[in-house]
């Protein structure tokens, strides 16, 4: 089936199986692969995206569901080649390592700095919970949003 | 599909520098192995066996080949050459042949259009099993893939007080987030392109190209991003598969695995049960340590004789041992295989040596630091392999350094659930909550050990820009795995060639320059380091002896190899050194930690993590920071909740739902204290930091639980209704 999207503030079509999840339908058809595919089971975040403005797992979301609907992932977050404050507090802090889950983490963090602008300790916590990362411990990730809090 | 030249920012030696990845990796661009794309690729897909033991009478892919958008269905008797591989012993079949020897072997392959075809391909491939009775137990398995005893000075000395325990370690997965996969492209002659995400090219290479009937320079493998690695990346996984497809179709195949899939896609770190015994005199001197090693291999070798060996030579923890009997076997069963994690060896062996230590100290009514104090290793003495400790190994400063550190005051209640064990899903207001603190030590090698040949290669490339200014490119085969090991490279060829305007980094390939050996054993900053090193050095003496400048069109374009001091196997009767140091160099860390457990719910929060480490010299001091959290991490996710369940050798918890790891609210605060003293043979003094905060940090954990429970907890992870009903 045909869908159509805006994506990071631009209209894509693309051409999907029924059963596409919307993650798969970013990566493989619209040549956006920055949100991850770790789980694809909705535990661990990494592809994580703005649906609406609100925060799901792209993998537990049907490609046919985000039909007429808008969609911010990691590559549409910085503006006229500069990063985002929070992509760019991710980078200065050491919060990357492989990487791999850091797109997810920078999604929800925006999120949450949208919610709420100087979160505490814990709010910082709760509101990272659903995106794992194997590399960090967290300890820079932490940093890395109030770094960006900060900022903001 | 080559990744561009990077250009490294400012930063040399011994300097916090921003990860020259950072960029990409932040804004989505980094191309992983599961992000690539080629025109007209397929995608394949793997088909695994269901069973732990079966015999294969026959496998029908008629019904498969016929499906739609499939244009390739493969098993063992397409394999064009040799039908099994392997890191150590060509044992593991590429595809299986008469029998399958743990769930998830690899039976068939499956090349369509869309991956939902090969996958619905992949169930239509009808695999005639037998089951057979699945060898679980490897306590008692018959066959072994090595056995290793020490026998160091009299191995039945006795001592005024004896401890003795029993401890078991579950099967710990790396759970990397960025599953298997990659792309093969068929070059048109006969030879493939592989982009995969790994931790040593060219030992893939030299596994793939004879099961091929390649020759090597034929299958060139590149370095594709990776997400994550931890020793699951040491061993193959797609690479052979995706280029069989690639080749059979002619046609660009991505294979990517899913979570589920990748639980049995990769060896995982060796269960344990060790028995161990200490002998001290009232002094609280160590007289003699006995301890029993049974790891679980699995079904295939993988790199299980290296572990074996590891967890023997540092059975004993960083302590001065006049006599000890130790004895290691790693068995053959049907469970899933096992091979490297970081640690590898040394965090089984660790937990329960320190919970020896532990004991010990209660039993001389000592204080466990000052217990471990009286006994550090110091340069000087003997390990129990008679290897004599040269250079640097800081034991007695990483424990007083971490002894100083000082852990925050116990939290008031009520206090928000979230800062309660167990989080918001704790129910009360915290009066079941008893604190605890614990201390450990950890050790173990850096670099191969036993003999093998070590080494890394490095070239570098000096051209003048249009601008008529110089340009080092970097080349070099190690795996940037996540650990930073590209800011090595760059911060060592900046440090090297001070005059060079830019230090470009190439990509990582087996095309265009040498090994540069695997991205495990903590070695890869060492050898790197020592590698570039090497190639700059030797570019600048040639830039000089042309007068300092190149004119537009010329170049210098030098390789170099770098080698550790050569080791040599452990004695295969008594575990003695032989004609040599069987490791080359060794790095400790110690830990204190604080817990709260609820003993009414069997809920647990670590509070607090302080660390001194062992660093010979911090060559990025952030990144350092960040090996020792995430490493810590892992051990913290090994005594509190990861583990891969197992019934009858089949896995039950493949999924990040059932197999949990460490989140942001089971991760506290982590202080390093990093101890600078210099390795004398490694470049720069530097040690490898990625595996000591892993080795030591389960134990830490477990100890610290042991504290405020007062039960002896001697299996990990720590099940909660291990420490509820006090």
């Amino acid at each position: 089936m045909r869908i159509e999207l805006t994506v990071n503030g631009e209209p894509k079509e693309a051409e999907v199986w029924e059963g596409e999840s919307l993650l798969f339908a970013l990566r493989e058809h619209m040549g956006l692969p920055g949100s991850k595919n770790a789980c694809e089971q909705g535990e661990c975040g990494s592809c994580s995206i703005l649906l609406d403005g609100s925060l799901v797992c792209a993998c537990l979301v049907l490609a046919a569901q985000a039909d007429g609907h808008e969609v911010v992932t990691v590559e549409g977050l910085g503006s006229g080649g500069a990063l985002h404050p929070v992509q760019e507090a991710f980078a200065a802090t050491g919060a990357v390592q492989c990487g791999f889950c850091t797109p997810g983490l920078i999604v929800a963090t925006v999120d949450l700095l949208q919610r709420s602008p100087d979160p505490s300790e814990d709010e910082i916590r709760e509101a990272l919970s659903g995106n794992l990362c194997r590399c960090t411990g967290y300890a820079k990730i932490f940093d890395a949003v109030r770094m960006a809090a900060a900022g903001s | 599909m080559s990744t561009p030249a990077r250009k490294l920012e400012l930063g040399r030696v011994g300097e916090s520098v921003r990860r020259v990845d950072a960029v990409p990796k932040v804004t989505g661009e980094f191309a992983y192995s599961s992000d690539l794309f080629a025109a007209g690729m397929l995608f394949g897909h793997t088909v695994r066996s269901p069973h732990a033991a079966a015999k294969v009478k026959g496998i029908d892919i008629s019904e498969a080949r016929g499906m739609p958008g499939v244009h390739a269905v493969l098993t063992h008797r397409d394999v064009p050459g040799e039908k099994r591989y392997g890191l150590e012993f060509a044992d593991q079949p590429v595809l299986a042949m008469k029998e399958v020897r743990y769930f998830g072997e690899p039976v068939a392959l499956v090349a369509a259009e869309h991956p939902e075809q090969a996958r619905r391909a992949a169930a239509a491939v009808r695999v005639d099993y037998v089951p057979q009775t699945p060898l679980a137990d490897a306590e008692n398995a018959p066959e072994a893939v090595r056995e290793i005893t020490i026998r160091h000075g009299d191995p039945d000395a006795s001592g005024e007080i004896t401890v003795s325990g029993v401890y078991e370690l579950g099967i710990q997965d790396q759970a990397f987030l960025g599953p298997e996969s990659g792309l093969a492209v068929p070059d048109g002659k006969g030879g493939i392109d592989i982009y995969v995400a790994t931790q040593w090219l060219h030992v893939d290479r030299d596994q793939v190209a004879p099961c091929l009937n390649l020759r090597p320079e034929e299958v060139r493998i590149h370095l594709a991003g990776v997400g994550g690695a931890f020793g699951g990346r040491e061993d193959l996984s797609m690479q052979i598969h995706g280029a069989m497809l690639a080749l059979k179709t002619n046609r660009p195949v991505k294979m990517v695995y899913n979570r589920e899939e990748s639980f049995a896609g990769h060896v995982h770190r060796h269960p344990a049960k060790i028995w161990a015994e200490h002998r001290a005199n009232r002094d609280g001197k160590l007289v003699n340590v006995r301890m029993r090693i049974v790891l679980d291999g699995g079904a295939y070798a993988s790199s299980s004789t290296a572990v074996c060996s590891n967890a023997a030579s540092f059975a004993c923890g960083p302590y001065a041992v006049p006599n000890a009997l130790i004895e290691s076997r790693v068995a053959f069963t049907n469970n899933p295989p096992c091979g490297a994690m970081r640690g590898f060896g040394a965090v089984q062996t660790c937990f329960a040596a320190e919970a020896q230590m532990d004991k010990l100290a209660a039993a001389l009514e000592l204080d466990p630091i000052e217990l471990r104090l009286r006994n550090a290793l110091a340069p000087g003495d003997s390990l129990p392999t008679g290897q004599r400790i040269e250079g640097s190994l800081p034991v007695a400063e990483v424990i007083r350094r971490c002894a100083a550190l000082l852990e925050p005051e116990a939290e008031e209640l009520p206090r928000d659930p979230i800062r309660l064990p167990g989080g918001a899903g704790n129910t009360t207001r915290g009066d079941g909550i008893r604190r605890g603190v614990g201390f450990a030590l950890g050790f173990k090698n850096i670099c191969y050990s036993e003999g093998f040949d070590d080494y890394c290669a490095a070239r570098v490339r000096l051209f003048a820009d249009a601008g008529g200014e110089l340009v080092a490119e970097v080349h070099s085969a190690a795996a940037e795995v996540g650990q930073g090991v590209v800011n090595i490279i760059g911060q060592v060829a900046r440090t090297e060639l001070p005059e060079i305007a830019d230090v470009v980094i190439a990509p990582h390939t087996t095309a265009g320059v040498g090994s540069a050996g695997s991205s495990s054993a903590s070695r890869q900053t060492w050898m790197t380091a020592g590698a570039v090193r090497a190639a700059c050095l030797a570019v600048r003496d040639e830039l000089e002896s042309r007068g300092g400048t190149l004119p537009p069109g010329e170049e210098i374009d030098i390789e170099r190899v770098y080698r550790h001091r050569q080791t040599s196997p452990l004695d295969p009767e008594t575990g003695q050194i032989t004609s040599g140091p069987a490791h080359v160099a060794f790095a400790c860390a110690a830990m204190k930690v604080v817990v709260e457990v609820d003993v009414e719910l069997g809920l647990t929060r670590v509070v607090w993590i302080g660390t001194a480490q062992d660093v010979g010299k911090a060559m990025n001091p952030q990144a350092v920071a960040g090996q020792i959290e995430g490493g810590t991490a892992q051990g913290l996710g090994l005594a509190l909740m990861e583990e891969i369940q197992t019934k009858d050798g089949l896995i039950t918890n493949a999924s990040f739902t059932d197999y949990l790891i460490p989140t942001t609210l089971d991760m506290p605060p982590v202080v390093s204290d990093l101890v600078e003293e210099p390795e004398p043979d490694a470049p720069y003094g530097a040690k490898g930091v990625g595996e000591a905060p892993t080795v030591v940090s389960t134990a830490a954990i477990v100890s610290a639980l042991r504290d405020a429970t007062g039960r002896e907890l001697n299996r990990v992870p720590v099940r909660p209704d291990e420490i509820v009903g006090l």
